[in-house]
């Protein structure tokens, strides 16, 4: 069984976000890392793969400036090799662009199954998978918290305001995951020197057959207006607990006459 | 032209419309003149119908999903009627799971851009513009559509407050689900619904939090028992739930439930940014933690430089003794 898994590059969380404020776009400047948020994916990859017997999983991931960091990252978690794509002409590119070419790249690796996370740590629009999976026609599951393959079908436990839903859909399809579908394993140091030597096939938009006029700031659908500050909530009182903190809580809740 | 037809997915649970969707009806109707529901799921359209009118809208289109997730066969006869020409100038969704199946459809089969994560959203003219938090709701970006209408939104829940305000029923239209190939074939075999007592969390008006301070699974019970005590809901950050302490239903934050209570109490929660977006919302905010360089503290009316282990116990008897 062949996976591809959609794997995003992003700016370090930890280290604080910038906008740039001529083009009003997210700065993704410096190394890029992959998103945590795609790990589960990988691993939950490498696991179907594993129990099938056979196959091998593909990442592939829009990315400027050639960036592989995160994609080294997940080839060490044990994926066999990546699909980039990474164009100056992608720049400004919305979800719906972004799907275009994710569907484009994906389509190369004629995988069994598609997946993603359910939503980027840094642009969490949380739709790129499902239109990625009406671009390619396949049926699409989101929000899984549980999967398993048998018999050419994949059985998923999705995740809803209430509890959960059992579904099941035939393969191909695109499956999104969420955290904690399974625990991502690190790179052990083998897999690390085995990473340096995977292929990773870089191509452009053209190389794609991608309509031009689709991706980047000609073909977002959207423009950003501006950027404000938020108004900021003010810190209250601070006060540490010599064994009263209670007291003071209690007191807090009658004035807000909650008891 | 201004935006005068706005179409609203409804999403509805027990024979009731969702807060969410009740809350998007009332900014359309505010905006559009005229208000069109869209429908698919478990409960008949007809027991909503009411419902969806006094919030405004006129007419429910409703789509019979046949057991399938609701995405495809909703995004497909919604796409169906706008390229026989029935098109809206604005079609807004909730951040909720189908909302998002059924936006990404749409949006593909259209070819137009969904805006998401809308925690504000003005109409001027002829122009809509969204508003979207990043960095942990530090910043605000204000973005537009640029491309044809429709325009899609994919809105946060409780941006805008529910109020009734319609008349009537709404009208049941019911819509066919073209022929959608191998793209409909994800099938619901069985909903399980995990049981929770008192109110909901994204509605209750005290929500007590827990977090990783607690140390252990166990330890959660406080939190429970301290919502019990105040009415309200328990709540927990993602980091508790990845761990399996709680289930997911109880997340709070970005990628969890938007709660906007009179109070919320944070235990052991160090505030994150995607914890914060979900919370910062509400009126007051109680922290408890034992480093008093915590984020949380930076949102917090009342902060308590504290262990929970040696709080909560003595703030749960205080309540008791008070009944
Ligand atoms: C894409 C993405 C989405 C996310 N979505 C969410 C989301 O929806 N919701 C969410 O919550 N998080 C979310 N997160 C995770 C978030 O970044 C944090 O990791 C998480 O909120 C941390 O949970 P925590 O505060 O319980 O744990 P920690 O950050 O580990 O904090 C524990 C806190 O407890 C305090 N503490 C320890 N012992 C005690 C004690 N005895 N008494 C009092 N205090 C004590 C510590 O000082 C610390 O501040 C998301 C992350 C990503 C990348
Ligand atoms: N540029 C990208 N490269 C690879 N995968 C992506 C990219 N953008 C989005 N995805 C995938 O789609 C998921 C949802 O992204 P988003 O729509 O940004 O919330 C991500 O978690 C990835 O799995």
């Amino acid at each position: 069984m062949n996976v591809v898994v959609c794997v995003k590059q992003i700016p370090d969380p930890a280290t604080p976000g910038k906008l740039d404020p001529s083009t009003k776009t997210l700065v993704r400047e410096g190394k890029l890392i992959l998103d945590d948020s795609d790990a589960y994916g990988v691993e939950m990859a490498l696991q179907l793969v594993d129990k099938a017997g056979g196959g091998e999983v593909t990442l592939v991931s829009m990315a400027p400036n050639n960036e592989v960091s995160g994609l080294r990252t997940a080839l060490a978690m044990g994926a066999a090799k990546a699909i980039l794509v990474s164009d100056d002409s992608l720049q400004g590119s919305d979800a719906l662009g972004t799907a275009k070419v994710l569907a484009a790249a994906i389509k190369r690796a004629e995988p069994d199954l598609v997946m993603a996370a359910t939503e980027s740590t840094d642009g969490y629009t949380g739709t790129t998978p499902v239109q990625i999976a009406e671009l390619l026609g396949l049926p699409s599951v989101t929000f899984a918290k549980h999967i398993e393959i048998a018999d050419g079908k994949v059985k998923v436990d999705r995740q809803t305001e209430a509890g959960y839903d059992e579904v099941e859909v035939p393969l191909p399809a695109l499956v999104t995951v969420t955290a904690g579908v399974v625990e991502p394993r690190y790179p052990s140091f083998k897999g690390i020197m085995a990473a340096k030597g995977k292929p990773v096939d870089e191509v452009t938009v053209a190389d794609l057959g991608v309509d031009a006029g689709a991706v980047g700031w000609g073909g977002a659908g959207q423009q950003i207006n501006d950027i404000t500050a938020a108004e900021e909530r003010q810190a209250g009182e601070i006060v540490e607990d010599e064994g009263d903190a209670h007291e003071r809580i209690v007191a807090f809740l009658e004035q807000l006459k909650v008891i | 032209m201004a935006i005068e037809n706005v179409w609203v997915h409804a999403e509805a649970a027990e024979g009731k419309v969702r807060p969410g969707s009740l809350e998007l009806l009332t900014k359309a109707r505010e905006i559009g003149s005229n208000v069109t529901a869209f429908y698919a799921g478990d409960d008949d359209v007809s027991a909503i119908a009411g419902q969806l009118g006094q919030f405004g809208a006129k007419q429910v289109l409703a789509v019979d999903a046949a057991g399938a997730l609701v995405g495809v066969p909703l995004a497909s006869a919604l796409a169906e009627k706008i390229k026989g020409g029935d098109a809206p100038d604005l079609i807004m969704f909730a951040s909720t799971y189908d909302g998002r199946d059924t936006a990404g459809r749409l949006s593909a089969k259209l070819d137009r851009t969904v805006l998401t994560n809308a925690s504000g959203l003005e109409v001027e003219g002829d122009t809509v513009t969204i508003s979207h938090q990043v960095f942990g709701g530090s910043t605000i970006v204000k973005a537009g559509f640029t491309g044809e209408k429709p325009w899609m939104v994919i809105v946060r829940p409780k941006t805008f407050v529910a109020e009734a305000g319609g008349e009537g029923s709404a009208e049941v239209v019911n819509l066919e689900v073209p022929d959608t190939g191998a793209t409909n074939t994800a099938k619901v075999l069985q909903r399980h619904v995990e049981e929770t007592t008192g109110p909901k969390l994204d509605e209750a008006a005290v929500v007590v939090s827990g977090g990783r301070g607690l140390g252990e699974q166990e330890k959660y019970s406080m939190i429970e028992d301290l919502a019990k005590l105040l009415k309200g809901a328990a709540g927990a950050s993602r980091a508790i739930v990845d761990a399996g302490w709680v289930p997911y239903s109880h997340q709070v934050g970005q990628t969890g439930k938007t709660v906007k209570p009179d109070v919320y109490i944070a235990c052991g929660i160090s505030g994150a940014t995607q914890h914060l977006v979900g919370m910062k919302g509400a009126k007051n905010i109680i922290a408890i933690n034992k480093d008093k360089e915590a984020p949380i503290f930076s949102i917090a009316d009342l902060g308590i430089v504290g262990d929970v282990h040696k709080v909560l116990p003595k703030l749960i008897e205080a309540l008791k003794a008070k009944g």
